[in-house]
């Protein structure tokens, strides 16, 4: 339907006229730069689009996308967009969420939503942080995070997005930084190529109550280093091809090996494999600094969408019945009463 | 009224209405008997009401108290309404069934009791010392007790079952019994066994061994063992085609005509809920309707999936019972909020919190008027009986879509459960009002018309991309507004339309009595058929008492007010502690009295005459 669009549509036509309120500096506003000019290379149909988004800053994304938009309630979007998709499996549907909308008070949602495999894309914004209510520490922020409901600290393990996605039964795992915006359009145009759940995790800085908690690895120095971008079918290389990650197969962990004059079949280097399940779960759980951040497209296995094999089952249930309202309310035994003064004694 | 069942000739005798109970185990099948019991009974021409009456265990110990299930059927020449105040009959295929079942009965009613299930063990375990079936303990009421296990084994012999297998026929010969006391046609339940066991004819035959052999023993033991036969006559009713309807079907197939009567294809979620989840089953069943069912990760995900197929253009419908209701409580505040069509189905049952999920009430009407955050309005409809829950749904459907507005629906665990003979409407005497979307000039996603129903632009339309949300918007452009007097203006519409729901409904009118008469007695849902018994006896003894029953709880009809305030006596019965009689009391400012019950069980008919002749003395 997409390509059906007679005027090819630029970044800004999917802009509103609202004005945009996020904190200057704010990693949203690069996302949303990143998702206008994704829908305008894609050919997005505005009016087959929809954003649907829970409570939170990354939440308020629906009111600046020219397309159709739900700013529904606190982690509540993947159920509502369930509905929708169900309603009408033709709607190209965008949920947007963030660390808490998605993770914490909608972590319910969001498991069900991704084991069903409802075609949508998950784009999930996480600052490791709560920015609406300012600043306390959200599920996936680590221990020891300070902040106006953890004064001495947080003492609790934090939730990592990718590896519940994928305990969840997610077949598409993507991770994008909000400033790489090189990378992104093709991440999300791969996570919307992809029929069913698509999860994106956008690394996301709030630059008020969070500034730089990924700066370990997202520093522009230091990059070479601490990103690995990954490409199906390709050695699993970085640190400009003199570093690679491969398999230690007697402990079944991932390590980081030298890669000597570009030989990297010698050093043992994996080529990286979408469909590989397990391999995505190693490297959703890389750290820096001993490992670098695995990100770009970590896992896809399509199967069957949830809409489509609803759709199916409607349709196939129907077959041959006869849709005669007036018949349904007479079935099972029924009796006829002729006239009124009746009284068989 | 039954008469007393004192006399037994040979001959059948005549009654107008005779309440019989079936008792047993949760595996004695009590349900099904009482089911197919009902259905006979709704063939021979009688009205009827019934009462199933549940354990809340699923599968109970054996034998025990908590484990015995009931059901119960009054019928009658005359109008029935309710499932009888007190037995004539009890048939306790047990102790524990008879133990509980006992007070229940009127005095010098009929038990008809299995004595094979009465041994030490069974007797031990309902707290039996001795044997009451052997003392004078049931001196006061007619005792017919043999063993209906050994009868039952004797009868299926030739089908080779094994002992276990053989006695789940119990029910069947012991309906056989019962059908021949009440001198009905056993083909029905013939055909019916046939069919449900289609895939295994040997059960099918079994069983109607047992059917046959329980009917052959009434005619053979009649007169050594007292059995009376009787003779219930048809009821004066209108002409037209009749079956018979439990509330959760009735409303099923009214939420299926609603959604077809304003075009709309039915979306339904929910998550499994006592005693609502009926629902569920029964729409997942009508595909070809153009239903989708979506049985939802819980009761939050239930209503969201269902605003979310609204907002993309379906009627989208969800149900609970009060403590899924709770849940959902935010979620309708985001439907009045962004405006979309939803019919929420509230299948009340006993409460707070967990409550009693098998027993019915009706206290979660403050939750409905009032249970949400901020201003919320939101019109609130609810079904007198499993017939009237048809023409509730239609009723909701058609508000929810004309209005652009969530819309709750009360039912109960009884009007769920319980059946009555309905005379199938013509869908053609309903009147089709289809939904548009809208798909015209670019407007705002706000624009009203003339009853304040906001525009339903569905996504996918072109040129017509807009934004909705829970965050307040502004009148006239849809757009994020925080400001004061917007704040204001949008809480006064939304207020008004849902007032202006009232230009669109029957005024309030008196089931019985009229304007001059001393007392009103006031109720709304299942509490209909015991008030109106009590107070048509109470006429007939001439009081000067009338009935008003409220179907539209918010807003209420617009006459209610004036109606009420004409009166001095007004006595509000209700299944919770005085919630009507609250809302009464502040919306008019009438000195409404309560009469109120909470025990799980409906009202009895007698509790609501005592308390209009109290009130009129
Ligand atoms: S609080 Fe943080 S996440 Fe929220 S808008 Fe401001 S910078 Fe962005």
């Amino acid at each position: 339907m997409n390509d059906m669009t007679p005027t090819k549509l630029k970044a800004a036509d999917f802009a509103t006229d609202q004005e945009v309120r996020w904190c200057p500096g704010c990693g949203d506003y690069a996302i949303l730069k990143g998702v206008q000019r994704t829908m305008a290379e894609m050919g997005a149909t505005p009016e087959n689009t929809v954003f649907i988004s829970g409570i939170g800053c990354s939440s308020r994304f629906p009111y600046y996308m020219e397309t159709y938009g739900f700013h529904t309630i606190h982690g509540r979007a993947p159920a509502i967009a369930t509905g929708v998709k169900l309603a009408n499996p033709d709607l190209d549907v965008w949920i947007v969420t963030g660390d808490g909308d998605g993770l914490s008070i909608g972590g319910n949602h969001m498991m069900h939503l991704l084991r069903r495999n409802l075609d949508c894309q998950v784009l999930l914004f996480n600052n490791e942080i709560y920015g609406l209510t300012k600043g306390q520490y959200s599920p996936t922020s680590r221990v020891g995070t300070r902040s106006p409901s953890t004064p001495y600290g947080s003492v609790d393990a934090p939730a990592e997005p990718c590896a519940f996605a994928l305990g969840s039964g997610a077949r598409f795992l993507a991770r994008c930084i909000d400033t790489a915006q090189k990378q992104m359009p093709d991440i999300l145009k791969r996570a919307h190529a992809h029929k069913g759940a698509s999860f994106v995790e956008l690394y996301q800085n709030c630059i008020v109550y969070n500034d730089d908690v990924f700066g370990a690895f997202t520093d522009k120095k230091e990059s070479a280093h601490t990103q690995i971008w990954l490409q199906h079918g390709e050695p699993m290389l970085f640190a400009n091809g003199e570093k690679g990650i491969a398999l230690d197969t007697e402990t079944l962990a991932l390590k980081v090996v030298d890669v000597k004059d570009g030989d990297w079949q010698a050093a043992g280097v994996r080529v990286h494999d979408e469909r590989n399940k397990v391999m995505a779960g190693l490297l959703i759980a890389m750290r820096v600094p001993d490992f670098p951040v695995a990100l770009g497209v970590i896992y896809e296995n399509p199967a069957p969408s949830f809409e489509q094999d609803v759709r199916t089952q409607n349709v196939e249930a129907s077959k041959g019945k006869v849709v005669d309202l007036e018949a349904l309310i007479k079935k099972g035994q029924t009796w006829e009463v002729n006239q009124k003064k009746l009284r068989e004694v | 009224m039954a008469t007393k069942l004192k006399d037994q000739t040979a001959a059948a005798s005549e009654r107008e209405a005779v309440t019989v109970r079936f008792a047993g185990d949760s595996g004695d099948g009590m349900q099904l008997t009482g089911g197919q019991f009902t259905q006979s009974t709704a063939l021979a021409g009688s009205d009827l009401a019934t009462f199933p009456d549940f354990p809340a265990e699923i599968r109970a110990p054996q034998g025990t108290t908590f484990g015995v299930s009931a059901f119960q059927i009054n019928f009658g020449s005359e109008a029935i309404e309710t499932a009888g105040d007190a037995p004539d009959i009890l048939i306790a295929m047990n102790p524990a069934a008879l133990k509980t079942n006992l007070s229940a009965l009127k005095p010098g009613g009929l038990i008809i009791a299995d004595t094979g299930e009465f041994g030490p063990r069974n007797l031990k375990k309902a707290g039996y010392e001795e044997n009451p079936l052997e003392t004078d303990e049931l001196k006061d009421y007619q005792l017919v007790a043999f063993d209906i296990s050994a009868q039952t084994l004797e009868s299926v012999k030739e089908f080779g079952l094994g002992n276990k297998e053989a006695l789940r026929s119990k029910n069947m010969w012991t309906l056989g019994l019962v059908l021949w006391m009440f001198d009905r046609d056993r083909q029905p339940i013939r055909d019916w066994l046939h069919s449900k066991f289609a895939k295994n004819l040997d059960i099918a035959l079994a069983n109607e061994a047992a059917l046959n052999a329980g009917h052959a023993y009434g005619e053979t033991a009649e007169i050594a063992q007292g059995l009376g036969r009787y003779h219930v006559g048809a009821a004066e009713v209108e002409p037209g085609l009749y079956r018979t309807v439990t509330g959760g079907e009735a409303l099923s197939l009214g939420l299926v005509a609603g959604a077809s009567l304003v075009d709309l294809p039915l979306f339904f979620g929910s998550y499994p809920i006592t005693p609502a989840s009926p629902l569920l089953h029964t729409l997942s069943r009508l595909k070809e309707f153009g239903v989708t069912t979506f049985q939802a990760e819980d009761e939050i995900a239930a209503i969201c999936a269902s605003i979310g197929a609204s907002y993309a253009g379906q009627l989208g419908v969800t149900s609970s019972s009060g403590p899924g209701i709770a849940l959902k409580g935010e979620a309708m505040g985001l439907a009045v909020m962004t405006e979309l069509p939803l019919v929420i189905v509230n299948s009340q049952r006993g409460g707070p919190s967990t409550g009693l999920p098998t027993k019915t009430e009706q206290s979660d009407l403050y939750q409905a008027l009032y249970g949400r955050n901020g201003d919320a309005p939101m019109p609130v409809i609810a079904a007198r009986s499993p017939v009237d829950a048809f023409d509730c749904a239609i009723e909701a459907c058609r508000i929810a879509v004309e209005y652009m507005t969530p819309v709750m629906l009360l039912t109960d665990g009884y009007i769920g459960n319980a059946a009555e003979p309905w005379r199938v409407p013509a869908i053609e005497s309903y009147e089709r009002r289809p939904a548009t979307h809208y798909a015209g000039e670019a407007v705002s996603p706000y624009k009203r018309d003339e009853k304040l129903a906001r525009v339903w632009i569905k996504p996918g339309t072109p040129g017509l991309m807009h934004r909705i949300g829970g965050i307040e918007k502004n009148a006239d452009t849809g757009n994020i507004d925080y400001a004061p007097a917007n704040h204001q203006k949008m809480t006064d519409i939304r207020q008004a339309k849902i007032n202006g729901v009232a230009d669109t409904i029957p005024d309030q009118g008196f089931e019985l009595g009229g304007p001059d008469d001393d007392l009103v007695v006031v109720g709304w849902g299942s509490t209909y058929g015991p008030i109106h018994q009590a107070v048509k006896r109470a006429r007939r003894g001439g009081a000067k008492v009338a009935q008003v029953h409220i179907r539209h709880l918010w807003p209420m009809p617009k006459n209610l007010g004036p109606l009420l305030k004409d009166f001095d006596r007004i006595l509000v019965p209700e299944m919770n502690t005085g919630q009507l009689k609250t809302v009464l009391r502040d919306q008019f400012l009438v000195d409404a009295k309560p009469l109120n019950k909470v025990s799980g069980q409906p009202f009895k008919i007698a509790e609501i005459g005592n308390a209009i002749e109290e009130a009129l003395s």
